[in-house]
């Protein structure tokens, strides 16, 4: 009985350590391929419109939502304790710029555009479409890890940035229609008391946000093993572990960036 | 000429092939033959480098694919081969010809506004036309099968390896497939190595033919003395039976059938 127990918890420890070196060879060949050869820029191109097309829309909203939430909360606790609603300009475009645009809109994307991915190169790999490229001569990390990596990287951004403000509109527009906050007094809260610093502290997590998704949507892709029902599992493993490393890394990278002064 | 030694490949704990010795001569069409998991695709998959052998050596004109290191070398050594894949692997995202000419990118110098032409070209010599445009969905199993043939034969290689080629088709087009690879080997006088159940296409394109069983190889002979093979384990492979040496997947089956049975009681 302790034996079984003991051997099934050695067959999970060598599987978690078999896959951690795997994907540590994938992003080693990766980063590998990025300095010494040919990008594919065409394919990069096609990643760049699908997952920021694909993407933008649910991205939007749900940093439009947010900031509207946050200028609720923040007016109601604010009127609670002040008898009026303070600084809420300053809490909204504060936690979106900082910290919630670049988590929400990674885990959104994580689910939309990670989750396609891994679905995709599952399916290749399952269909023999990967081994295919091997005999034509390319080799699948150039040709379909590579273009989705870059293409996060250049899109995360860019959706971030756009959350932040779609974000902050939502937030004035609570603090407006609820609260009576004239357009002036919430973006001199937010000019006034906002630096450029802020707005790095928040973006340059993006870039962590983006290596991580996209190499774990990719690593599930391509290690997808047995059939439609592997590539469903490899589809789902892809999102939950997407996710939750945004969530552990976040915390590390502002811990980086408060030690480097960037807070 | 495709020389392989004392190949072993393992998967885990799995060994799937125990030391193959096979030479394949220039011109020549192999099939291999045997039943299912007894390593022939695997034996594919190492030649052409897909999979690396756990000892041995598989020498292609004098080049020993095993000890090939770098990415580069490996694929010059691939440029050698085309390959079709058991459902043809063509890519979805892609038209007929782009998956036609895919490979013309990567293994040779070829402009690009040459290759709508090709594409066409080896369309003409598996039998199709006007499909250039087509996606892969948009194809019968057959016509995929035979795409797939064009865009192995695109890249002019020497070696063709033919994974399972008419699994999965109606007789009729099982019959066609035969006639292209022969035809192909005819006109291309390409090397070829093909895996297959089908006895019938075996016994049609085949120089040789090679039996595989629990990854050793049993017998390697002309298709004429492979009919009349007296080896047990041959004869009940060639002839279909149920009764014979080859019986470890059926003993499981009955094993489950008995305990099916005992479970009803």
């Amino acid at each position: 009985m302790i034996g079984d127990i003991l051997g099934t918890f050695g067959r999970r420890v060598l599987s978690a350590s078999e896959e951690t070196g795997q994907f540590a060879l994938l992003l080693r060949s990766t980063l590998g391929w990025m300095v010494g050869a040919r990008i594919e820029w065409r394919q990069t191109m096609i990643q760049v419109v699908r997952i920021g097309i694909e993407s933008s829309p649910v991205t939007s909203m749900t940093a439009f939502f947010t900031g509207m939430v946050l200028a609720l909360q923040t007016g109601a606790s604010s009127k609670h304790f002040f008898n009026e609603p303070l600084f809420v300009g300053t809490v909204v475009s504060f936690a979106l710029v900082m910290e919630l645009a670049p988590v929400m809109t990674a885990i959104v994307v994580a689910g939309r555009a990670g989750a396609a991915i891994a679905a995709e190169l599952g399916t290749m790999k399952v269909t023999e479409q990967i081994d295919a490229l091997y005999t034509l001569g390319t080799d699948p990390v150039r040709y379909l890890v590579i273009p989705r990596f870059i293409a996060f990287m250049i899109v995360l951004p860019l959706l971030t940035v756009i959350s932040d403000f779609t974000g902050i509109a939502g937030g004035y527009l609570v603090a407006h229609a609820k609260y009576g906050i004239p357009a002036t007094v919430f973006w001199h809260d937010i000019v006034n008391n906002m630096e450029v610093r802020h707005f790095i502290h928040g973006f340059l997590k993006t870039f962590v946000f983006a290596a991580i998704v996209s190499m774990v949507s990719c690593f599930k892709g391509v290690t997808t093993r047995g059939g439609a029902e592997g590539v469903g599992k490899a589809t789902t493993s892809a999102v939950v572990i997407s996710m939750v490393l945004v969530l552990v890394l976040d915390y590390f990278a502002t811990a980086v960036l408060n030690a480097f002064g960037i807070t | 000429m495709i020389d392989a030694e004392s190949v072993v490949k393992s998967f885990g704990p799995r060994t799937i092939l125990r030391g193959v010795d096979l030479r394949v001569e220039t011109g020549e069409t192999l099939a291999i033959i045997g039943g299912s998991g007894c390593g022939k695709s695997t034996f594919l998959k190492c030649v052409i480098g897909l999979h690396r052998p756990d000892s041995g050596t598989i020498l292609v004109d004098g080049v020993d694919v095993t000890r090939l290191k770098t990415e580069a070398d490996i694929a010059d050594y691939r440029r050698r081969f085309g390959y079709l894949f058991q459902e043809g692997a063509l890519f979805d995202s892609m038209t007929v010809w782009e998956n036609i000419t895919f490979g013309l990118r990567y293994l040779t110098d070829i402009p690009s506004g040459k290759y709508r032409r090709i594409a066409s070209e080896c369309l003409a010599l598996v039998g199709l036309k006007d499909i250039e445009d087509f996606k892969p969905a948009e194809l019968s199993g057959g016509m995929k099968k035979r795409v797939a043939l064009a865009r192995a034969i695109a890249a002019q290689p020497s070696y063709i390896l033919y994974d399972e080629p008419t699994t999965g088709l109606d007789p009729i087009m099982s019959d066609v497939i035969s006639d292209l690879i022969l035809d192909l080997q005819q006109q291309l006088k390409i090397t070829a190595i093909v895996v297959t159940h089908d006895m019938k296409s075996a016994y049609k394109v085949a120089s040789r033919m090679a039996m595989f069983h629990e990854g050793t190889v049993r017998q390697v002979a002309h298709p004429d003395i492979i009919r009349i093979s007296t080896d047990p384990y041959v004869r009940q492979f060639v002839d279909g039976l149920s009764q014979g040496p080859i019986k470890m997947k059926l003993k499981e089956f009955e094993a489950e059938g008995s305990s099916l049975a005992h479970g009803k009681n």
